[in-house]
């Protein structure tokens, strides 16, 4: 490929949204988190709706996502964003609200507040980092943690006779008919990065036009630090070990009978 | 506004008074003996008339947090619940707390612990003036003793609520959330509007204009220096509360030779009580502590010095007793009289429990 055929707007990744502020990021090197506050910081900007959203950080490595993106944000306890976004869409039905929850977050301590919000139909989007890992706690197993990988509390890897099995959240909340639009998407290529943008924009989008239901777009991603591994190596075994028990795609359009 | 006199239970006397107060939302979770307050405000439907928000949670949990959500917008809303739905309700109280968001909190207690009993208690008093949930905060707790009370102390929890930026709770019990009285409702206030929610508060999570900077709802700073700070801020405003909102009655005090401190319903069977005693020629007062946090200290030291004994009497097996205890410092003996379990003593028990143990 040539660099003319790059060097397009298209093809425009790595472009720094006007509100995402200059502080240092804390995140580990080649972190997905990092990337999909680009992402929705950029969507923000380009729908126009820098004073019209509310983001709720999650207890994770993304609790401190309100300092990176210039909006106003509300931190919730580890699990309950669904319910703080569930209260706020309601209080004020003309605002963007989001949370945006890691996969300990979302699918352990915040199960019930996932369902419910997402049964009920809340006009919310929900952002769903799934690492596969308890990331800022220093690696322990999550619910999402596949069989057999070791992690600081499955240290001779994860026995689903102990442990149970990795928690396919994203399926089950898709079978829920107060869901709307379920997606699983990734950051690990440019491709995939526009890929999730467009998912993100899409869940956005559905927040805002009145017609009601839940939205949730998972980011299959990696967590370095927490597996281990270089960033590269990261994104390689994301492909060949989580992708084939997350599969990427849309679960639920309703817009589009999916 | 002319002064309809109703007549209704004090559950239902929180809905009602919540939707004149100009709430803007409520979420719940059904238990017994509070259950009223959210069936009330469902059969009302107020999001017809003011807009308010009603909505039952899928638990407790889930409740408080809404509660959170909604206040850290600069919402007026509020959350009820009996004692082993408040017990969930800690990590969001103390959150409400640690992120300095005005909500109104009502508990109408039943027996413990456990599941212990659906009938009146008032086994909660350390769950809500010593903490309930963790780190050092403080809840403003009105105990109301009427349903009028009840009535009266959500506008009341509300105002003090936003006044301090803290959470209020109302901590009544099952005898005053199923009883019913007579009642004139507060007059209609509208919801704020939102030029009132800017001014009142500049710092919710609104959506951020061009012209200032983020607005975070936190509790999160993990510089421990800042972190001793805010800390340093939640008491100083503690301070400033205990100066300013300390409430209580006193009731037949003034030649009393003997003190009853009783709240909520206790207090209502200790004014029996205390007319039982006049009759046989016992000099006895009630001080009925309105505000439980603060805490009428200053009053009951000040009595210290003028009766012989205090009995402090509280359906617990002896929770606030100690906060006298800790007030009279040693002057006087304090008792305390109790039952447990969801029984309520007669006045008559009282006087003989006066007689035993303080005369
Ligand atoms: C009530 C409560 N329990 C436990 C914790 C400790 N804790 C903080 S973050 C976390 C897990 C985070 O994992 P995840 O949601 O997957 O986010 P990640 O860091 O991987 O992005 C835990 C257990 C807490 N803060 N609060
Ligand atoms: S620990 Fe994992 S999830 Fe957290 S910042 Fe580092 S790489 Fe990202
Ligand atoms: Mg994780």
């Amino acid at each position: 490929m040539a660099l003319e055929d790059i060097i397009k707007p298209e093809n425009l990744v790595y472009k720094k949204p006007d509100i995402m502020n200059d502080n240092a990021m804390h995140y580990c090197p080649g972190c997905s988190h990092g990337v999909v506050h680009k992402l929705i910081a950029e969507v923000i900007e380009e729908m126009g709706l820098v004073e019209d959203s509310i983001g709720i950080t999650p207890v994770g490595c993304a609790v401190f996502a309100y300092n990176y993106i210039d909006i106003d944000w509300e931190e919730a306890a580890h699990g309950r964003a669904p319910a703080l976004a569930t209260a706020i869409k309601r209080l004020r039905p003309n605002k963007l609200v989001f949370t945006y929850q890691g996969d300990g977050d979302l699918s352990a301590i915040g199960t019930a507040e996932t369902i419910h919000a997402c049964n009920r139909g809340e006009s919310i989007a929900i952002i769903f980092i799934n690492n596969g890992i308890y990331g800022m706690t220093g690696g322990q197993m999550a619910p999402t943690t596949l069989e057999g990988i070791k992690t600081a509390t499955c240290p001779y890897g994860r026995d689903v006779k102990l442990n149970g099995y990795p928690l396919k959240i994203t399926n089950l909340l898709k079978e829920l008919e107060g869901t709307r639009f379920v997606t699983r998407q990734s950051v690990h290529t440019a491709a995939a990065v526009r890929k999730t943008k467009k998912a993100i924009r899409k869940a956005f989008e559905n927040c805002l036009d009145g017609k009601g239901g839940a939205n949730v777009v998972e980011v299959v991603s990696t967590c370095s630090s927490g597996w281990k591994m270089t960033p590269a190596k990261a994104n390689k075994w994301m492909e060949e070990n989580m992708f084939p028990a997350y599969p990427l795609g849309d679960l639920r359009d309703r817009d589009a009978n999916i | 506004m002319s002064e309809e006199v109703k007549l209704m239970k004090g559950n239902e006397a929180i809905a009602h008074a919540a939707i004149r107060c100009g709430c803007d939302g409520y979420f719940g979770y059904p238990i017994t003996p509070q259950s009223e307050v959210l069936e009330t405000l469902m059969e009302v439907e107020p999001w017809k008339t003011t807009g308010m928000v009603v909505l039952q949670a899928e638990s407790e949990v889930s409740a408080i947090n809404m509660v959170y959500g909604g206040a850290g917008c600069g919402k007026k809303v509020m959350t009820s619940s009996s004692s082993p739905g408040v017990s969930l309700k800690q990590e969001g109280v103390s959150y409400l707390a640690g992120a300095e968001l005005p909500a109104l909190i009502v508990n109408v207690m039943r027996g413990g612990p456990g599941l212990g009993t659906i009938q009146p208690s008032q086994a909660d008093y350390f769950q809500t003036v010593k903490g309930g949930g963790h780190g050092d905060y403080r809840l403003i707790a009105l105990a109301p003793a009427s349903v009028q009370e009840m009535a009266d102390f959500v506008g009341l929890g509300f105002d003090l609520a936003f006044k301090y930026r803290n959470p209020a709770i109302i901590l009544a019990d099952g005898v005053i959330g199923q009883m019913m009285e007579k009642v004139v409702l507060p007059d209609f206030q509208p919801r704020m509007t939102e030029e009132e929610i800017a001014e009142k508060c500049p710092w919710a999570a609104v959506g951020k204009p061009k012209n200032r900077e983020r607005n975070v709802i936190t509790s999160l700073e993990l510089q421990p220096d800042a972190m001793e700070q805010n800390n340093i801020r939640f008491q100083e405003k503690y301070k400033t509360i205990e100066e300013n909102e300390v409430r209580y009655e006193e009731i037949m005090c003034d030649d009393a030779e003997y003190l009853l401190v009783a709240f909520g319903s206790s207090a209502r069977i200790c004014q029996k009580a205390v007319e039982i005693a006049r009759e046989q020629g016992i000099k006895l007062g009630l001080l009925r502590p309105i505000t439980l946090w603060p805490f009428p200290k200053k009053a009951l030291a000040d009595y210290a010095n003028k009766v012989k004994a205090m009995l402090s009497v509280e359906l617990n097996a002896g929770q606030m007793v100690e906060d006298v205890r800790l007030a009279v410092n040693g002057k006087v003996p304090v008792e305390h009289y109790g039952r447990l379990g969801g029984i309520v003593y007669t006045p008559d028990e009282i006087v003989e429990a006066v007689k035993n143990k303080i005369m």
